[in-house]
């Protein structure tokens, strides 16, 4: 073998240990799904095969008794109303921020980068006090308060795409006689499509997985979000991995749903999300 | 008339966005570090003044400070994680077979929930779990508790942020590598480079930018690690991180002003990292304004 082979031979070595290491824990976990009780407690071994691998007994018992249908509710209101929330807010700001000259604009922009620099995992403490002082905690307005709040990254993609529309369109329908609303309205946001998709992809999955927000603002049983309830479910069925394994199977499959349908958008929005 | 209802245009676009910005991030600031030099619970009324109290207390009792050591475990996975990252975005950059299988998977993991994930690595690491009987499969029978002793437990756990995380690295490394332009590889083989010479002077200069980006937010990402630990342990056995300890201090004991000073501690700690990062690469595109 030349020593080209031999590299080549590597690579391909190397990329189909990483898969099977991505693959091989969340395939034991659907293989534990489709197993009975019986078949987890006589320790079977992870990696065989269930005895009927058309068995969802479990998948029944996790989406009942974890509250699934609840938490998938609360979680598409909230996803809805903070991604929509997010959409204009940031669209907006953008807007004001690229086609205004007015006083204390770098004042108001260095607000919204100096805000990006801090993590909110850091001022959750205070945050809390505040939440809880506007009456939102323990209601589903806290995290869409919050995610509708500190999103910078939105507000950038934003900010990149309104500055390649030329502003001779606004000159355009400001001469026909549209106020800015009516510019805002009718020609850049619309034009704003692609930037809005990948607003709504990246905020929608991080929506979708958050954990800490919900964990910390909203106690109830009744408002779980599917990360809340995953997390709770945990408790009452501790060794029952099957019943587990189903239930965090019912919330991946969504994800892995979008992902092979979005692929490329989705790629896309990350990197544009994320170097910004 | 016309001229001021023109002024004011642009503040009814950032009306809303302004008022959530100051409510839900400056205003926690202020309050933040205010509460950082009192006692207080969260709940009475009464606040007492402290002066740097709190803060003595961080840095000099031992159980505060420790998990500061938990952070170390995170922090050198980022660099496993890093390097492995820049491996595969370098390889999938290149003409590979099942090219878009392997980013698929490699990335998928960086979209799954946190919990789900957590309960996915909890039945990895259990005892006769996967990692057990693959192990097994390889004739070692071992029955170690993975998540027994602090070392151990926290080695898997920073695996396991390693296994979330890797894709999100890659995916903004094989973004940059992309845009790097294809010229340059064609005339470096015609002078006869070969991969390596090629990744060390045309890929890594050109990726600067987003690899030190990385750098980063993998350093606040290590400090600032709570789900994958809270979720899987809790932060028992020697796991507590940074914003577990801050939260159980907060919402647990009630220690709101101690708990405030230690969140102090861990921005000021980012907010450092970051502006060391800008000194250092000053041509990142920071074109907000």
């Amino acid at each position: 073998m030349t020593r080209r082979a031999v590299a080549r031979a590597l690579v391909y070595l190397s990329l189909t240990g990483a898969a099977l290491v991505v693959l091989l824990p969340l395939g034991v976990v659907f293989l534990t799904s489709l197993k009975t009780e019986n078949e987890t407690a006589s320790g079977s071994g992870a990696l065989t095969p269930p005895d009927d691998p058309l068995n969802f007994h479990n998948y029944v018992t996790a989406f009942r008794d974890g509250g699934m249908l609840t938490a998938f509710g609360n979680t598409a209101f909230i996803l809805v109303v903070s991604v929509g929330g997010t959409v204009l807010i940031g669209s907006m700001t953008a807007y004001a921020i690229d086609r205004f000259t007015f006083r204390f604009r770098k004042a108001v922009i260095a607000l919204f980068l100096v805000a990006a620099l801090v993590p909110g995992v850091t001022t959750q403490v205070a945050t809390f006090q505040i939440v809880h002082s506007l009456g939102m905690f323990d209601t589903r307005w806290a995290p869409i308060a919050l995610y509708m709040g500190t999103d910078i990254v939105s507000i950038y993609i934003f900010l990149q795409f309104v500055r390649s529309i030329p502003v001779s369109l606004d000159e355009a329908a400001r001469l026909d006689g549209a106020n800015a609303f009516t510019i805002y309205r009718k020609i850049i946001f619309p034009l704003l499509r692609p930037a809005i998709a990948t607003v709504v992809i990246v905020k929608g999955i991080a929506v979708y997985n958050d954990f800490y927000i919900p964990f910390l603002y909203m106690p109830s049983q009744d408002l779980g979000v599917i990360s809340t309830s995953l997390f709770r479910f945990k408790g009452p069925y501790a060794a029952h991995w099957e019943t587990i394994s189903a239930g965090a199977v019912l919330v991946i499959l969504p994800t892995l749903i979008v992902f092979l349908a979005l692929q490329r958008y989705i790629y896309n929005g990350f990197t544009s999300g994320a170097t910004r | 008339m016309a001229r001021t209802s023109r002024r004011l245009t642009p503040w009814l676009f950032l009306l809303a966005p302004l008022t959530l910005l100051i409510t839900f991030t400056y205003a926690p600031i202020a309050n933040m570090v205010a509460y950082s030099f009192t006692d207080w619970d969260g709940v009475s009324p009464e606040l007492r003044y402290t002066g740097a109290e709190n803060y003595r207390e961080i840095f000099t009792r031992e159980d505060l400070f420790q998990v500061f050591w938990v952070s170390g475990y995170y922090l050198a996975a980022s660099v496993v994680q890093i390097v492995v990252a820049l491996y595969f975005a370098t390889i999938l950059s290149f003409d590979v077979r099942f090219r878009n299988f392997f980013k698929g998977v490699l990335f998928f993991p960086s979209l799954v929930n946190g919990v789900a994930i957590g309960f996915v690595f909890l039945y990895f690491f259990q005892d006769g779990g996967t990692l057990d009987t693959v192990l097994g499969l390889f004739g070692r029978h071992t029955d170690h508790a993975w998540l027994g002793t602090p070392v151990s437990a926290n080695v898997s756990l920073a695996g396991v942020s390693v296994w979330r995380y890797l894709g999100m690295n890659f995916v903004l490394f094989l973004g940059a590598i992309q845009s790097i332009p294809g010229e340059l590889y064609e005339a470096a083989e015609l002078d006869g480079a070969g991969r390596w010479h090629q990744f060390r002077h045309i890929i890594l200069p050109g990726i600067r930018p987003v690899l030190t980006l990385t750098v980063v937010l993998s350093v606040s990402g290590s400090l600032s690690a709570f789900e994958i630990p809270y979720i899987m342990t809790g932060g028992a056995t020697g796991t507590e991180t940074f914003v577990i300890q801050t939260v159980k201090l907060a919402f647990q004991f009630n220690k709101t002003g101690l708990a405030s000073a230690a969140a102090v501690v861990l921005l000021l700690i980012i907010l450092l990292v970051t502006w060391v990062q800008r000194r250092l690469v000053p041509d990142d595109r920071v074109d907000l304004v």
